[in-house]
């Protein structure tokens, strides 16, 4: 199978590899897939609280090159985007940005539940900062 | 060294590449010596037909076979369906049951499958985590009707070899056919009809550095003469079990492989057993959680497959792009399904997900060898540092407490 540049060059490269203190307050994590399956993503966001804004993001992944390519990808859009914002990014925009093969769609599905894993993980810590988004 | 502009093959269970001793064999038959071994009136057919019965020397002696007992055929699968169906059509009358295993190759596995709907009762034998059958299962599944025992002598995967000489013990001491499906052994280790009391074998040229497109399908002719139905009609080649007129090319190749192969086989499997060794050990001096997978002691020299934990098969492939070996990791394979060998023997899914199977044959090099470890290594270092698993591990998680999501 024959990866296209962008997966190669988010495999070599991937941007915002690492972790964030997830007891941190201001930290969401998602953690989505599961080993016996062959991918388990684990994305984080660090919000501010005021504005509601992703500051930061970090992940890990194992799995195969698109699905690193594909996580690596959502924390690069989420950065700098408000949590509703990022709420918006859908699978195909990762499909249709990396190229991704129809077997390869399910890594940008998973990337897409690992945003939303890590938003809903923060909203928990934020129930008031949530409702009042949610309402604007 | 031209190693980073070259990329090393070390996928010599998926195919060998031919060597140029046997290429050098073949080429005469493609261009003046064209013609049909079956054409019995002329002195072009004569040379021909010699070509060939010389091929077929060359392969029984690898086997200890007469040369009689040598069918060729497209290849092991073809080899592999010819057994299977030929004995269950031909023996139908005596007995409706064959017993096979699980981690045969696909050709076994359809062949029954396909007999099965025919109304033939198949035995799939189960293997213990090592890969190996239990000869009491064995022993226990064959009945008064079992016609056929068919059970591979080394498995492509995980290169484990099964007790082939006491399977055809109990095979004739119960009266049964025993055929094996010997692609992965002949040439690497010794094979030998008539000590292990195999009845009928299916070999394949391009494993042992011949060409694609040619096997052999031993067919005992003695103590017991076996008798197999065709499955491909015509002219009558081959004593009447493969008609089609010869691939006198491929079939010369494959003799001058099997010679080359049998002249080689002790040196050569002793410097791929060393060269296996030297593989395992370089991995294991920097990687901790690396599981082997099959038999380290029964099992074909140049095959090493191992699980690197909390590294996705497909991803360290990407990594080590100048190599080429294989993963039994789902997103490798068309199903999308981890290896079925792995499974049967007992490896998790999370683990199947993360092997490779590294083959070893003749061109490999030792400075190949340190090469594919080192980036190995490397490779997977740096995708366990990107890998969840590996931290939470690390953080003492036990993860098979874990509530995961499946997708």
């Amino acid at each position: 199978m024959a990866y296209s540049d962008k997966v190669v060059d988010h495999y070599n490269n991937p941007r915002n590899v690492g972790s964030l203190d997830k007891g941190q307050d201001d930290v969401g994590t998602g953690l989505v897939g599961a080993p016996e399956c062959g991918d388990v993503m684990k994305l984080q966001i660090q919000v501010d609280d005021r504005s509601g804004v992703i500051e930061d993001a970090k992940f890990k992944t194992f799995g195969c090159g698109s699905a690193i390519a594909s996580s690596s990808l959502a924390t690069e859009w989420v950065k700098g985007k408000t949590v509703d914002e990022a709420l918006e990014i859908k699978n195909t925009d990762i499909v249709k940005e990396l190229s991704l093969p129809p077997v390869k769609i399910h890594c940008s599905v998973l990337a897409e539940d690992a945003i939303k894993a890590a938003i809903s993980d923060w909203k928990a810590k934020h129930p008031a900062e949530a409702s009042a988004e949610t309402a604007g | 060294m031209a190693m980073s502009n070259r990329p090393i093959y070390m996928d010599n269970q998926a195919t060998t590449p031919v060597d140029p001793r046997v290429l050098e064999a073949m080429l005469p038959y493609f261009g003046e010596r064209f013609v049909n071994a079956a054409s019995r009136n002329h002195q072009f057919g004569w040379d021909a037909e010699e070509a060939v019965d010389n091929a077929r020397k060359q392969v029984a002696a690898l086997i200890n076979a007469h040369p009689k007992e040598i069918v060729f055929t497209s290849g092991a699968t073809e080899s592999d369906n010819l057994a299977l169906k030929g004995v269950a059509e031909m023996y139908g009358q005596k007995g409706d049951h064959i017993i096979t295993c699980v981690t045969e190759h696909k050709a076994i596995i359809d062949s029954a499958k396909h007999l099965e709907k025919q109304g033939v009762r198949v035995t799939f034998l189960p293997v213990e985590r090592n890969g190996l059958i239990d000869l009491d299962d064995l022993e226990r599944a064959i009945t008064d009707k079992t016609i056929l025992i068919s059970i591979m002598t080394a498995n492509n995967e995980v290169g484990v070899v099964q007790d082939i000489r006491e399977i055809g013990r109990i095979a004739r001491e119960r009266g049964v056919l025993f055929h094996t499906d010997a692609v992965q052994a002949v040439g690497k280790i010794p094979f030998d009809v008539q000590a292990m009391n195999v009845d009928i074998a299916s070999l394949s040229a391009h494993k042992m550095y011949g060409p694609k497109g040619v096997g052999a399908l031993y067919v005992r002719r003695r103590n017991p003469r076996v008798l197999l139905t065709p499955i491909i009609d015509g002219g009558g080649h081959e004593r009447g079990m493969r008609s089609g007129t010869l691939n006198v090319p491929g079939i010369v190749g494959f003799g001058r492989a099997a010679e080359l192969s049998m002249n080689e086989l002790e040196d050569e499997s002793r410097r791929l057993g060393a060269l296996r060794d030297r593989l395992l050990a370089r991995l294991r001096e920097k990687l901790d959680e690396i599981y082997i997978n099959g038999d380290m002691e029964r099992r074909i020299p140049g095959n090493l497959n191992i699980s690197f934990a909390y590294v996705e098969g497909e991803s360290l492939l990407m990594g080590i792009d100048d190599v080429a070996v294989s993963s039994g990791s789902a997103c490798t394979s068309a199903s999308l399904e981890p290896s079925y060998v792995l499974k049967a023997l007992g490896v998790g899914e999370d683990l199947a997900h993360t092997s490779i199977r590294f083959g070893l044959g003749r061109f490999n090099t030792e400075d190949e060898v340190d090469y594919v470890a080192d980036k190995v290594t490397g490779t997977v270092q740096r995708l366990r540092e990107l890998s969840p698993l590996y931290e939470m591990v690390k953080e003492g998680i036990d993860l098979s407490t874990v509530n995961w999501t499946a997708d």
